[in-house]
């Protein structure tokens, strides 16, 4: 039982990054039809920026995390007004293949310049772990579980209550109407995915600390962020959240009772499962047939 | 191009080990036959339905471990084990396609790399069968009665034949119906059913041929280089395929030929300029670059070029036959 | 003789068609007329399997559609164009039919790849086929261009030829006058009455009341998911709840 709720908290963990790393990529997906493949590298990004701020300029570790989303979120704009804005009325394969070249440059950019070898983030937190009850918890974890949370819930207020938030709805629901009511197309996919890819970035530069940062992170963060997404639904953002918890729980009880082998497996198979037996995700209802 | 070219070029594939004197060459000869088949398999797939596979990998590395198993565990003799590597990828391949056939582009996508991912961890973790990642040395070089195709020479011939058993699978196909049907579902889908093209028949069918020739590719590959690892699954040869395609040009005959004889040479070429890293930063580069430039391909660039300066009245006339 | 039995349609909340029943005589010109919103291209959908109804079912002679694919209702010989111009855009205008003529074939994936006399002869066939129903439609001299480089006005008309490639027994035409110029629309409304007289069954959803008028031998009337008339196009035109429908809804439409 013990044993169960430790695994149980350690995928709250897990799933929490995933919830941050899934929100972003729905948001860009049914938002701007745009399959961002580079999703992932923004995660690595996020990782070796605040490796770097840490480590060579000797920024605080807090402070580190703030420039990696920073970081993450000003590279997201300039290639949505670079790449993806030319590219507005392409199909959405025209878009993923550039997305597909995006992430290629950006992994092998990073493994030119950091090397292949993996490189630890230091933290400031206490290696002891906190025991509560029947489970024990590091702290940088419950730092990491804290955060995550801190940020999904400000990704929520963004989209429900501010200006920005509202057009970023409208223009999902509508595209054509949304530009005919003055929102400002243009921008709000600049901000979505400057938002997007700072999200991924904060759980590059949070995930660093736990385990180790290597320029191929991105592919396997790339692949859990579209499982959370298949899993939630397109553009769903409860849905992202769900399924991000839903996805670390379900790796971390697959590593601990099945195999640790196939812990990367579960994405896989849930992105399969899911796309076929209910390709609308779990959490949405009914769709519309048209 | 004409008939008389193609007599030209094909005769200058047969006569190729005669003008390439040092094995080195000949073996980028036989790699970028290797990958002439497989860059001709995805193109089938995202040239012809519009579909694109990231798990092309999955196919071609099925065909090389079960070539490789075959005959280094049951002791078989190449050609069999060829038929079998053949099958079992066309088998994964009508797999692939079953699973995928309501889903469309992004989500098409998703299930080849789920597949690929689940099929190399599975190469990975498999010890028993596969030797996990220490991978499976000592593979046979196949053999035909007295001749072994142990030389450079002999194994460029094979691929060779293989690469031109391909081109005309695909050339039959796509001047056929089912290559219009392939066409149809690419170009409005809809518009293909309401006249009773039974699309996800095709969809399966192209699924299975292309991973058929995948697996062809693969099995060549092992018992060429005479080692398998989970390597054979990076992404990075479904990430080349892509771009020789994309950058050959997709949809064309032609396209997947030119894209892989050169993007096998151009890299072996750079070599000594430029590690493996920048390449695949250049790849990365290149890849966004051809679809702002070039996106439909050197194949189609140069036919327009060509007919452009030869007769600039005729117009544009885009047809399946190229 | 297509039959349509209480054919009802709902997308969640919203009924789209609600209890819909008519039969199409063979050989005749057939109009669905109706305000916008009314159900017509719903009912297209639904009867031509791109939709699946809530309720009711759609019979050729006898035998049902409903829950049939697209594909295997086109194979029955009911075949539709659609509202929007649909059409292949890369491909030459040849091609374009020649996919349209895809039923025509009979190669399968061996006999192609074997190749030889027979495959030759039968790539011949459609060839002069394609050609036929390109000069029926009058596109001869565009034969070799993409579909996409075409004016709008003969793009739906290669929209028509790959319909009647596919040798169709029953032509389901959603709006084919839709946009057109009134010259283009009366080569329109020549080529519907050609394709009658050949022994074909038409049935058209189109707003415009000149040309539903001119050619149709019934015209069925669809208000708020339900027909509220049915009757020759004299008839229709006096009738009073029709005229309301129709002034009630949009005065303007037609």
């Amino acid at each position: 039982m013990a044993e169960l709720l430790q695994h149980l908290l350690n995928g709250l963990v897990l799933g929490g990054t995933y919830a941050l790393l899934g929100i972003g990529l729905t948001l860009i997906f049914g938002l701007m039809n745009v399959v961002n493949f580079a999703h992932g590298e923004f995660y690595t990004l996020g990782a070796y920026v605040s490796f770097a701020a840490l480590a060579l300029a000797g920024i605080d570790f807090f402070a580190a995390l703030v420039v990696a989303i920073v970081a993450g979120a000003a590279l997201g704009w300039i290639c949505e007004v670079l790449l993806l804005r030319p590219l507005r009325s392409e199909s959405i394969d025209t878009t993923m293949l550039v997305m597909i070249g995006v992430w290629i440059a950006m992994q092998n950019a990073e493994l030119l310049g950091w090397g292949g070898v993996a490189k630890s983030i230091p933290h400031p937190f206490p290696t002891a772990p906190l025991v509560l009850g029947p489970v024990a918890i590091a702290p940088l974890r419950l730092f990491v579980l804290v955060l995550a949370a801190a940020l999904i819930a400000a990704a929520w207020l963004l989209t429900q209550k501010t200006k920005l938030g509202r057009a970023m709805r409208a223009t999902f629901q509508d595209r054509d109407t949304a530009a005919l009511m003055g929102v400002g197309i243009g921008r709000i996919h600049a901000a979505t995915f400057a938002f997007g890819s700072g999200l991924a970035a904060a759980a590059g530069a949070l995930l660093g600390p736990i385990f180790l940062v290597y320029p191929s992170m991105g592919d396997l963060a790339s692949l859990k962020a579209f499982s959370v997404v298949i899993l939630g639904g397109l553009g769903n953002l409860p849905g992202a959240t769900l399924g991000g918890l839903l996805l670390g729980i379900a790796e971390e009880l697959g590593a601990g009772y099945i195999s640790s082998g196939y812990r990367d497996a579960v994405g896989f198979v849930i992105i399969i499962l899911v796309l076929l037996l209910r390709p609308s995700g779990l959490f949405a209802r009914q769709e519309r047939i048209a | 191009m004409t008939r008389a070219d193609g007599w030209l070029l094909a005769a200058g594939a047969l006569t190729l080990p005669l003008w390439l004197q040092s094995p080195y060459h000949l073996h980028v000869a036989i790699m970028a036959g290797i990958f002439g088949v497989l860059a001709m398999s995805l193109n089938l797939l995202l040239g012809y339905t519009g579909q694109l596979s990231l798990g092309h990998a999955a196919f071609f590395g099925i065909g090389a471990y079960t070539s490789a198993l075959l005959t280094l565990k049951l002791d078989w003799s190449f050609w069999p084990a060829l038929a079998v590597a053949v099958a079992l990828a066309a088998l994964a391949g009508f797999f692939i396609g079953r699973l995928a056939l309501k889903l469309r582009g992004a989500y098409f996508v998703l299930v080849t790399i789920s597949f690929a991912g689940v099929i190399s961890l599975v190469s990975i973790n498999w010890i028993e069968l596969t030797n996990g990642p220490l991978g499976l040395p000592g593979v046979p070089a196949p053999a035909l009665g007295p001749w072994s195709f142990r030389t450079k020479t002999a194994y460029y011939y094979l691929v060779l034949a293989a690469c031109g058993l391909s081109y005309l699978v695909c050339r039959r196909l796509v001047m056929s119906r089912i290559g219009r049907a392939l066409v149809a579902l690419r170009e409005n889908e809809p518009l293909a059913e309401s006249v009773g093209v039974d699309v996800t028949h095709y969809l399966v069918l192209a699924a299975v041929v292309s991973a058929a020739m995948a697996g062809l590719g693969g099995s060549l590959y092992a018992h060429y280089t005479r080692f398998v690892s989970p390597e054979v699954f990076l992404f990075t040869y479904t990430v080349t395929m892509v771009i020789m395609v994309v950058a050959g040009g997709k949809g064309t005959l032609a396209g997947p030929v030119v894209g892989a004889t050169l993007f096998t040479v151009l890299p072996e070429a750079l070599r000594a300029a430029a590690s493996w890293q920048w390449q695949m930063l250049a790849y990365g580069v290149l890849l966004v670059l051809l679809v702002f430039f070039l996106p439909r391909g050197i194949v189609p660039w140069l036919a327009r070029v060509m007919a452009g300066s030869q007769a600039p009245a005729e117009p544009d006339s885009p047809t399946i036959r190229r | 003789m297509l039959a349509v039995r209480d054919l009802a349609v709902r997308f969640g909340g919203v009924t789209a068609l609600e209890s819909v029943s008519f039969e199409v005589r063979p050989g005749s010109i057939t109009s669905v007329i109706g305000p916008n919103g009314a159900g017509k291209t719903t009912a297209f959908n639904a009867i031509t399997g791109y939709l699946r109804p809530t309720g009711g079912l759609v019979t050729y002679d006898g035998a049902p559609l409903t829950g049939l694919r697209p594909s295997a209702i086109a194979r029955r010989g009911i075949v539709r164009t659609f509202q929007k111009t649909s059409v292949f855009p890369a491909l030459s205008v040849e091609d374009n039919v020649l996919i349209g003529l895809h039923l025509r074939g009979t190669a399968g994936f061996f006999a192609v790849l074997a190749g030889g006399r027979r495959l030759t002869a039968e790539e011949r066939a459609l060839s002069s086929q394609a050609r036929a129903v390109i000069d029926f439609v009058g596109l001869g001299h565009r034969r070799r261009e993409a579909a996409s480089a075409l004016a709008y006005g003969e793009q739906r008309l290669v929209e028509l030829a790959v319909a009647l490639a596919a040798k169709p027994r029953v032509l389901l035409l959603d709006e084919p006058g839709a946009g057109m110029t009134g010259s283009e629309k009366a080569v329109v409304s020549g080529l519907i009455r050609r394709v009658r007289e050949q022994g074909l069954t038409v049935l058209l959803v189109e707003h415009d009341m000149r040309m539903v008028m001119g050619i149709s031998d019934t015209v069925i009337v669809l208000n708020g998911g339900r027909v509220i008339a049915e009757g020759s196009p004299a008839a229709i035109q006096a009738h009073p709840e029709v005229i309301r429908a129709y002034l009630g809804a949009s005065a303007g439409s037609t």
